[in-house]
């Protein structure tokens, strides 16, 4: 293989990865601060895609606006799910919470179904997003460049958030001592809500920018990222933001890499990232890159 | 006469019943109801089986469509005849000597769930130090991991397009036998020492070691029996819906079971086989309501995914608000019955 | 040959040494009493001993047979049991089926034998439940056999935990605080019990506990506890009168005072 078309996939998951990291951040803050694994997060991703859609097709607004739309009410439903699913099991066995994740998960699937109906409708892709471009002899879909520059945005403004307001001192807060921070007078509950809200706000940045890549639409999209996301979120650490994103590249990269260059595996890669989520629950349950 | 002797007269005369039932069944019953009388005994099993593993035992293992997978997969190839086999993999041959072996149903029925009883030692050992949510996910992990391998491995799975066309070996004596086998042993190994083990294993891990329980063993040892049942249970189901493919035991039957073990109350067997009858028949009538009918002459267009819509809700009302399910972790038993029509001197 | 034997046994966490040396020989029918401030590593002590901790240097004997590292079900199918500090009672069972489980570590019967309901497992459950009965009832519990174990009040909850270690026939009983949360009058009956349980089950027993009328009450003798170094050992009235338990409790001024 020619260098150039290495340097094309490496591009590629590069690109994927950012996306991974843009959704596995979502299941590492809400595992950091309630020790409970979203279940629905990838759902949740699904549901921001149909929000754009239906904005742009059914209310007609102007892309942009869409999208932001999209965002906002993605970030309601995130809130939502919390508040409605979440937030009355706070005190009960982590079973329930658990059965609870997976029944959200299953309900926003099956709701989009009957909603939205099961087949897959086409993302519409403003034109400045579908051109190719050829940087030194390589050429990059304008999405692959657009989706670093719009990720790393977000993780510098999450950054901030998190390091520099009083929420994110709140949030991490929680994360290292839920019963201290209560003691101490934070709001759990808004502050939790805070931490949703951000989650699925990236995560509805990340469903955008996915769409625009893969601009078929169907209920059951979020499947496959999502698992992706929360392998990532595990590999690289679950509860820390940092591991979230390098975890999310570490995926991203190898899915593209292990389809390019050992092809006869492709049909197994499901079964890697398995693998992989497994040894590293099994041995390294901190990730990869230890808890922040 | 004295109570133990009386409780097994009771337990006999029971069997007795069900068999004059399914005498009368095979004879009278039209064949949608027999279709869902063994669709009911079939999610007896498996939702004993889970709750087993999750409820008894307290690890919650979302992996139970993997050994179901196994059992229909092991069991099907041993029973099918070379000629189907043939006609199966027409795209790469199976191989030898899966090709050319035939043996009788109750055998592969046999191997199978050992099979599966295997695969689910092997996956309890790893998630002895694991639990609550990490739990979860491996055994979600190995049940996914054994839908792909399944789903690729052409020369012996035949990949994704399945085993077809299978013989329907599955009928009321068979669904109905296997359930209360099922439900006999779970029922058997729970109320003894063993289960007290189990049970204690659910409500402090930390106390029951301390106890003398070891761990290992007895988690193990849930693992492998529920595993056993699913793979009898994967098998029945794949005979009677003459398919196996790797997607009918997806994620989707295995959030089936949890709903049936949640409603029914993680840690009741009567609890579980009612909430199996009552989802079955559920999921029967749903199923109408996702097809198309003609309602006064008026065309309804079915509604498609209303049915896991539904019971995604259900499972979310139950979880929410009765999370103890139908029966929590009392049972129905003889005894209980007595004490209540017959209140006299306890023992 | 003594019951117990540690040899030096030390317990580090990272850098936190938890316990340091520690040497203790119990012979049969001893009531050794273990005290020390909060944090002294009494606890700890117990960990290694059960086996939930591995001490990282020095051995434990156990009729001079070596324990250290083994399992904590094994060593206490061995014949050692304890009870908890804060109690661990498997809430949602029955308060017999408590007692019953500590049974279950000596059982014969086999899995397939137990699920046929083969006769020997038969007769192996009765005496498992006669056993369970009896001990309930040296507890006072018999009444309350089918409650569920958590809804029982806290002094009967501590009695069931040490029912159900008792269930296990131990030779070795560890008491983590018994008397914790109990009135005078409460732990005056819990000395009488703890000495009539001694002598029905010829039973050794070290006891770790704060309330030092219990202590001082039942102990023959006693080790005190500091940073996780032996301070002090003897009987009740030399550890009373011991300047070095005095100033590990209550301060330096009080040896003054």
């Amino acid at each position: 293989m020619t260098f150039n078309v290495f340097l094309q996939n490496l591009s590629n998951g590069i690109s994927l990865g950012f996306l991974f990291a843009l959704i596995a951040i979502g299941y590492s803050m809400v595992y950091g601060i309630l020790n409970l694994i979203n279940f629905a997060h990838g759902d949740i991703f699904m549901m921001a895609t149909f929000f754009a859609y239906y904005a742009i097709t059914f209310f007609s607004l102007p892309w942009g606006l869409a999208y932001f739309a999209a965002i906002f009410l993605t970030i309601l439903l995130g809130v939502s799910v919390d508040r409605f699913a979440y937030r009355p099991l706070r005190n009960s066995p982590r079973i329930s919470c658990l059965c609870s994740a997976i029944g959200m998960s299953f309900l926003l699937e099956n709701f989009a179904i009957v909603v939205f109906g099961g087949r897959p409708k086409a993302f519409f892709r403003p034109e400045i997003f579908t051109k190719m471009h050829t940087i030194f002899g390589v050429r990059i879909h304008s999405v692959s460049i657009i989706t670093p520059v719009i990720a790393i945005l977000a993780l510098l403004v999450l950054t901030y958030i998190i390091h520099h307001t009083k929420v994110g001192l709140a949030m991490r807060a929680i994360s290292r001592d839920f019963d201290t921070a209560n003691l101490m007078g934070i709001n759990i509950n808004k502050t939790i809500s805070f931490t949703f809200a951000i989650g699925s706000g990236l995560a509805a940045i990340g469903a955008i920018l996915w769409a625009l890549r893969y601009p078929q639409i169907y209920p059951y999209m979020g499947i496959f990222p999502g698992w992706r996301a929360f392998a990532a979120a595990i590999m690289g650490g679950i509860g820390s933001i940092r591991g979230a994103t390098l975890g999310g590249f570490l995926v991203g990269v190898l899915s593209i890499m292990i389809v390019v260059f050992l092809p006869a595996l492709a049909g197994y890669k499901d079964a890697f990232i398995f693998i992989g989520v497994i040894i590293v629950l099994l041995f390294k349950p901190k990730g990869l890159f230890g808890e922040e | 006469m004295k109570k133990k002797n009386l409780y097994f007269l009771l337990n006999i005369s029971i069997i007795m019943l069900i068999i004059i039932f399914i005498i009368i069944a095979n004879k009278k019953f039209d064949s949608y109801v027999i279709r869902i009388l063994n669709l009911c005994a079939i999610y007896i099993i498996l939702g004993v089986s889970l709750n087993l593993i999750n409820g008894f035992t307290g690890q919650f293992s979302l992996g139970h469509a993997g050994f179901m997978a196994i059992g229909a997969y092991v069991s099907a190839l041993l029973y099918m005849s070379p000629e189907l086999k043939e006609e199966n993999f027409f795209i790469t041959p199976l191989i030898w000597p899966l090709s050319v072996i035939q043996i009788p149903f109750v055998f592969s029925l046999i191997i199978a769930g050992l099979v599966s009883a295997g695969v689910g030692f092997l996956v309890g050992v790893p998630c002895l130090r694991l639990k609550g949510d990490y739990l979860a996910i491996v055994t979600f992990g190995f049940s996914e991991i054994i839908r792909v391998i399944f789903n690729n491995l052409q020369n012996v799975t035949n990949g994704p397009i399945g085993l077809k066309g299978l013989p329907i070996y599955t009928n009321l004596w068979w669904s109905f036998g296997i359930a209360i086998l099922t439900v006999l042993v779970v029922k058997n190994l729970i109320n003894s020492s063993y289960g007290r083990a189990l049970k204690s294993i659910r409500e402090n891990e930390t106390a029951a070691e301390a106890m003398g329980v070891n761990l290992f063993f007895h988690k193990s040892l849930a693992f492998a029996i529920g595993a056993f049942f699913a793979g009898l249970g994967g098998a029945l189901l794949g005979s009677f819906i003459m398919t196996v493919d790797p997607n009918t035991f997806s994620f989707l039957l295995t959030f089936q079971l949890i709903v049936i073990v949640i409603v029914g109350g993680l840690g009741s067997i009567t609890g579980t086989i009612i909430s199996a009858i009552i989802i079955t028949v559920l999921m029967e009538i749903l199923r109408s309501v996702e097809a198309p009918m003609n309602i006064f002459g008026l065309h309804v267009p079915g509604i498609p995914g209303m049915r896991m819509l539904v019971f995604a809700i259900l499972l979310m009302t139950v979880v929410l608000f009765f999370k103890k399910g139908l029966m929590g972790k009392k049972e129905w038993s003889w005894d209980g019955l007595l004490k209540k029509y017959f209140p006299d001197n306890e023992r | 040959m003594s019951v117990l034997k540690t040899d030096n046994i030390t317990m580090q966490f990272g850098g936190l040494t938890a316990v340091s040396n520690f040497i203790i020989e119990v012979k049969e029918g001893e009531l050794v009493g273990l005290i020390g401030p909060n944090g002294a590593g009494k606890t700890t002590i117990f960990n290694m001993l059960t086996g939930t901790y591995k001490p990282n240097k020095g051995k434990i004997y156990f009729y001079d047979k070596e324990i250290n590292g083994k399992g904590i079900d094994r060593i206490t199918s061995l014949g050692i049991a304890r009870t908890f500090q804060n109690i661990r009672l498997f809430s949602d069972l029955s308060v017999l089926d408590n007692v019953k489980v500590g049974a279950h570590v000596h059982i014969k019967s086999s899995v397939w034998k137990t699920i046929a309901r083969w006769p020997s497992y038969l007769y192996e459950e009765e005496n498992i439940h006669e056993r369970a009965i009896s001990l309930l009832k040296v507890v006072h519990l018999e009444n309350l056999k089918n409650d569920l174990a958590g809804s029982l009040p806290y002094g009967e909850q501590r009695r069931l935990e040490i029912a159900r270690a008792l269930a296990t026939s131990p030779k070795l009983l560890l008491l983590d605080e018994p008397a914790a949360g109990m009135n005078p009058q409460e732990s005056k009956d819990l000395m009488e019990f703890i000495i009539e349980i001694q002598n029905r089950f010829k039973l050794t027993i070290i006891l770790i506990e704060h309330d030092m009328k219990v202590v001082m009450g039942i102990c023959k003798r006693i080790i005190v506890l500091d940073y996780g170094i032996t301070i002090a050992e003897g009987n009740p009235i030399q550890i009373q009168n011991n300047p070095e338990v005095i100033k590990a409790y209550l301060g330096v001024e009080a040896t003054y005072a």
